[in-house]
């Protein structure tokens, strides 16, 4: 029978969350790294036994671990990443200019068809692949080097390259998305990049046009139709059907446009995800009440999804890398929060119960569909 | 060659699948912090990276330096450790500062 196992990245250590097809019991294995901020956990499409984990924290830099058994046992990989050549200065929170200083990974997106191939999002902002399984790492620093790349800040999290889409159609194309540069997109499998930012206005820019400047948070997409990228910006949630070239706002009647994640339903393209934030300045839920919000038509339209999730005195976040859903029939739906909580909906969102309550900070959750 | 003694914090001795709170390593003389942390990284690799950084081998900010109730931390690595660390009375420590809240 199938089954679906969850990673789950906290400030505090890795947890893996397992079940059936029913996705009604749930196993909890963990902590992995206890006391390690775990901020990605994610496994290879070619193989999902195969997982890279970004281990890190401010004593002891980076660690990046893999596994080839499903996450019951780790060993240590490659944690070396240099930029490539001289890596220059992007601009500071003060405008000054700032050397490009490697802190951390955020985000893995293993190849869809090689266990051993691996891209790394990192902060300073760039992108590093591996062709070994993560023993040894390379820059594309095409992406950094791109000439708007010394104009590049870094929002109040940190310059951090967080989203890599990788299109199943073309293997030479990947979206990546930065905060807060903007969106990126390459057509030649990295070596030369283009803003894809058109569309988007920031209002906490000087211009709110810019070609780049604007804060990212996540983009999603369905492998079925590459090329139609759904965005939650800082605020707005944004929509492109042409790969990014161009960007029209979706966020209709949500209660408030400003969030982290987005995602797409599995099996239906124009299904998508969203948990709206009450503000950038209050980093909680609205009214003290949990929903997901669900667009049965690619956006604009949304519904509030309140079955099983807290009406009351709730005031928890949702970071960008913390939804996720799986392939089984219901999709399933999952995400963590800043409270430690991990929802699940067996049924698209129609209802949720809490799998754990009381885990550190979620960062992250990515959910694997195993056969 | 000397056997140096080297305490390690918690997170590095579970990373590196260490027992107890100690390693001990044959260092060349004259014995250095440098050295020290050569012969620790070639014995654990997985080590590199997380007490000094890959390229500039400076000191990670949160890590101090102890040898025979000295902190050391702000010396030179290529300086002579004392005498109480070369003949193994004691261990080169290696601390992670503290946290609170």
């Amino acid at each position: 029978m199938a089954g679906v196992r969850l990673l789950v990245g906290t400030r505090k250590g890795a947890f893996i969350l397992t079940s059936d097809g029913a996705r009604k019991n749930w196993a909890v294995a963990g902590p992995h790294f206890a006391g390690w901020e775990m901020y990605h956990l994610k496994g290879s499409p070619a193989d999902p036994n195969r997982i890279y984990a970004s281990q890190s924290t401010g004593w002891h830099g980076q660690i990046v671990q893999r596994s080839d058994d499903g996450g019951v046992t780790w060993n240590p990989v490659g944690n070396k990443f240099t930029y490539d050549g001289v890596p220059g200065t992007h601009q500071w929170y003060d405008g000054t200019p700032h050397p490009w200083e490697f802190k951390r990974v955020w985000h893995f997106e293993p190849s869809l068809t090689d266990p051993d191939h691996v891209y790394a999002g990192i902060e300073d902002a760039a992108l590093f692949e591996s062709k070994d399984g993560g023993t040894n790492w390379t820059e594309l620093s095409g992406l950094r080097t791109h000439t708007t790349g010394s104009a590049w800040s870094p929002g109040a999290g940190g310059m951090c390259l967080h989203t890599v889409l990788l299109d199943p159609s073309n293997p030479k194309r990947i979206v990546i998305a930065i905060s807060a540069a903007g969106a990126f997109r390459t057509d030649d499998g990295g070596a030369t990049w283009k803003p894809i930012n058109r569309g988007l206005r920031s209002e906490y820019i000087p211009d709110p046009n810019a070609e780049v400047g604007h804060c990212v948070h996540h983009i999603a997409a369905h492998p079925s139709r590459p090329n139609t990228l759904f965005m939650q910006k800082h605020w707005d949630v944004m929509r492109s059907d042409d790969a990014g070239d161009q960007w029209h706002e979706v966020s209709g009647n949500l209660p408030t446009d400003f969030g982290f994640v987005i995602d797409v339903h599995a099996h239906e393209p124009e299904t998508l995800y969203v948990v709206p934030i009450k503000s950038d300045r209050e980093h909680f839920v609205p009214d003290g009440q949990l929903r997901v919000f669900r667009s049965r038509t690619g956006g604009n339209d949304w519904e509030p999804l309140s079955k099983g999730l807290p009406d009351r005195d709730c005031y928890v976040n949702v970071l960008r890398d913390a939804m996720s859903v799986d392939r089984l029939d219901k999709c399933g739906v999952y995400f963590g929060t800043s409270g430690g909580q991990v929802y699940a909906s067996a049924d698209a969102g129609d209802s949720w119960t809490a799998i754990v309550h009381d885990l550190p900070p979620v960062l992250s959750v990515e959910a694997q569909t195993l056969p | 060659m000397p056997l140096i003694r080297v305490e390690l914090p918690g997170h590095l001795r579970t990373l590196a699948r260490i027992g107890g709170h100690e390693v001990a390593l044959e260092v060349a003389e004259p014995v250095t912090i440098a050295r020290t942390l050569d012969a620790l990284e070639a014995a654990y690799p997985m080590l590199c990276g997380t007490i000094r950084d890959h390229t500039t081998q400076k000191r990670r900010d949160f890590l101090r330096f102890f040898a025979c109730q000295q902190d050391l931390s702000l010396d030179p690595t290529d300086e002579p450790l004392p005498d109480g660390i070369v003949n193994g009375r004691e261990p080169l420590i290696i601390l992670g500062a503290v946290a609170g809240g």
